[in-house]
């Protein structure tokens, strides 16, 4: 099957702290940002809002990668403030090309790279928001997922369109008002629940899939270079902060999103080569109502609606958790 | 790559489809990217076989769509490399939205496109409308009339977008069945003979770790004009290019083929003009016609649109009848009409002009049907005759 051998048993730490531990363990017991690579290849300027979670996702992802990494990246927010002619917030070559192919463009830049024989040196990265990915994006990624390409896919999810202005998105949690799924009498936001993205990619039998937060940066610099080093096709889905998207002050854009994670909302988890394991298990669970009052996109949710998103979480957190992690 | 019998010179039988793919394996593409579809599909086949017998050396993307067909080959082609992605009708509506992104980031990529009747109601039968819907596309458009001119097109086409002063899109047009699936003697030249006319790809600029470059930038309302403005100038000076690869390839090869074709034009009080394989049926006809001062011009290179050429053609005429097989719906009539009627109107000459769409959806244009449009063109010398015609237009009832 492909899943198998294509992730080294053990990853070690090439890129980032150049110590002889595993990635993952070097990330998750040393917890050391010193050991960060200085290097900013999404480079500051850009023009993204102030507080703005998505360019963490980004910013982060190139410091494992390196230089030596080509991107491609669909239409969305980070598109759009980090590429406005004549100026860019990208040190490593990046091609933009429309919303939905991000990753059809990043298996043509693949296959390019094989034909010229440069592919065992350089990364291919392709960058897409939620709506890029779980939406209008869906079908490219499935094809190249599929077909194999040594490439990794990060989405970064702020659960919306935000750069149009807040239209919801198949990634929109339960309960979210987007302008798309505003509450009204008849309405309590967005009506359905999210897509679980990370496992339609895990059914691609791809090697490497994982779930991430930019709350957990060491987590998933971790991630990120686990994925480079496999053999084929990787996927990382990233939880990301939206401070005008989720109504929410400029200087809590890591604050909440840690809270999605430790109240159960955003699990955090890698699955190699079809197996599943959890990579953090909150200290403290944190209740779900503290994650949605401090955002203005989940206001007008009452009790009885918060109660149930609890219990939907309650549900899950004991089949998740409540094993050995 | 040992050498193959195949890449000496070789006279062969074979379709339209089997020649585009001996182009392909001339040329030496790095990244084919397709996706299968009627009428297109023997290329598509055609490629993965010389793929799995060694016979061409390239990355071939069997990718799940035409958009991501067209988007690979952007993602290739701006990594540098040579590539290749053919398709039809459909598809190509569905890679609409890429061939304008293609154009727009001045991509040399080389797309055959199999023209085949557009939906609804569905139809897989040949006619132009697909490829005439995408001609503001900023691609070069070539249009050919047998099976040896789509292989020799194919490989001029990556010499045009390969210039330097170009740096475009260029899509082959093959009509689908006619020649997509009809067989005949195809002169395929010997690999040697090619790589001399056609070097390796030299990109200038690409995705290279080395020399990072953002490619794709959002270009606002105070540079939007002027990319556009590049795109049309590049576009006007591949017309130079066009003409000039297809006279070193004639020197090399022994045939040529012009931005226009003309036949039997010479002091021709009637001109028909045309774009593809019909062009056959109707030389043959007019060689027959009683009416001796009928001339046919097949436009070759529909885009950019070779005006000079044309109005000079055009300069005795007194009817021009246009015979295309698409429609723009709302204007009542086919778009290179509308066209020809355009540039005649600032022209010194204005004759009569008349519009006869035909074989639409694959429907036959026989000699019986061009014996009629020559006979009507005629007829308009002295009297009045309908504009636009419909040949073969069954009454209701």
């Amino acid at each position: 099957m492909l899943v198998t051998e294509n992730v080294p048993a053990f990853v070690k730490c090439r890129r980032v702290c150049k110590s002889n531990l595993s990635a993952l363990r070097c990330f998750k017991f040393r917890k050391n940002m010193k050991e960060v690579s200085n290097d900013e290849l999404f480079a500051p300027g850009h023009r993204g809002c102030a507080g703005c979670g998505c360019t963490v996702a980004m910013r982060l992802a190139l410091k494992v990668a390196g230089d030596n990494t080509v991107a491609t990246h669909a239409t969305g927010c980070m598109e759009v403030i980090s590429s406005p002619y004549p100026e860019t917030a990208w040190r490593i070559p990046w091609i933009h090309v429309a919303f939905e192919n991000s990753a059809a463009v990043a298996s043509g830049v693949e296959a390019a790279l094989k034909a010229l024989g440069k592919k065992d040196k350089v990364n291919v990265i392709a960058f897409g928001g939620d709506g890029g990915t779980v939406d209008i994006g869906l079908q490219a990624l499935s094809g190249a997922m599929e077909r194999g390409h040594d490439m990794l896919y990060i989405c970064y999810d702020n659960e919306a369109y935000m750069n149009t202005g807040v239209q919801r998105s198949g990634a929109t949690p339960y309960g979210a008002s987007t302008t798309t799924s505003p509450p009204g009498s008849q309405s309590v936001g967005n009506d359905r629940p999210k897509k679980d993205m990370p496992q339609i990619i895990a059914a691609h039998n791809v090697p490497y899939v994982a779930t991430a937060s930019i709350a957990f940066p060491l987590d998933y610099m971790a991630k990120v270079e686990k994925a480079l080093q496999v053999k084929g096709p990787s996927y990382i889905h990233i939880h990301a902060s939206c401070t005008p998207g989720w109504g929410i002050p400029s200087d809590k854009g890591i604050e909440i999103p840690r809270l999605a994670v430790d109240s159960g909302m955003w699990v955090l988890y890698e699955i190699v080569n079809g197996d599943t394991r959890v990579t953090y298990k909150p200290a403290k669970k944190q209740s779900v109502k503290s994650y949605l009052k401090m955002q203005k996109r989940f206001k007008h949710l009452d009790e009885p609606a918060i109660e149930q998103i609890q219990a939907e979480i309650d549900k899950n957190w004991d089949k998740i958790f409540g094993g050995k992690s | 790559m040992q050498k193959l019998e195949r890449d000496k010179p070789y006279r062969g039988v074979m379709d339209g489809n089997g020649a585009v793919v001996e182009a392909v394996r001339l040329c030496d593409v790095q990244v084919i990217a397709a996706y299968p579809i009627t009428p297109q599909s023997h290329i598509s086949e055609g490629l993965a076989k010389a793929a799995a017998n060694g016979e061409i050396d390239s990355e071939y993307i069997k990718v799940e769509s035409e958009h991501s067909a067209m988007s690979a080959c952007i993602g290739a082609s701006a990594t540098g490399t040579r590539v290749f992605s053919a398709t039809a009708s459909q598809g190509l509506a569905l890679m609409h939205e890429m061939l304008f992104a293609a154009a727009g980031l001045r991509l040399p990529i080389v797309l055959v496109n199999c023209n085949r009747a557009l939906s609804a109601p569905l139809n897989i039968q040949n006619d132009q409308q697909d490829s005439i819907t995408e001609r503001d596309s900023g691609w070069i458009q070539l249009y050919c009339e047998t099976a040896q001119e789509s292989l020799d097109t194919t490989v001029q086409a990556y010499k045009i977008a390969e210039n330097p002063s170009v740096m475009l899109p260029v899509m082959v047009c093959l009509d689908g069945f006619v020649l997509t699936h009809t067989v005949e003697p195809v002169d395929v030249p010997g690999k040697d003979t090619i790589k001399k006319f056609l070097p390796d790809f030299d990109s200038k600029i690409f995705l290279n770790p080395k020399k990072p470059m953002t490619i794709g930038a959002f270009a606002g309302s105070d540079s939007y004009t002027e990319f556009r403005h590049e795109n049309e100038e590049a576009i006007q000076r591949s017309l130079k290019v066009i003409k000039d690869v297809d006279k070193e390839y004639g020197k090399l090869i022994g045939r040529g083929y012009g931005l226009i074709e003309e036949y039997k034009t010479d002091n021709a009080d009637v001109i028909l003009i045309t774009l593809g394989s019909v062009a056959g049926t109707i030389k043959e006809v007019i060689d027959e016609s009683e009416y001796g001062s009928t001339g046919l011009i097949r436009v070759k290179c529909y885009r950019p649109f070779p005006k000079n050429e044309l109005l000079k053609a055009l300069s005795k005429a007194k009817v021009v009848a246009v015979i295309e097989k698409d429609i723009s719906l709302g204007l009542g009539e086919g778009a290179l009409y509308s066209e020809i009627k355009g540039l005649l109107y600032n022209s010194n000459n204005k004759p009569k002009a008349l519009n006869f769409i035909v074989g639409l959806g694959g429907r036959d244009v026989t000699s019986k049907y061009v014996k009629e449009i020559i006979y009507n063109s005629n007829k308009a010398l002295d009297s009045k005759v309908q504009e636009v015609t419909w040949v073969g237009l069954k009454e209701e009832g």
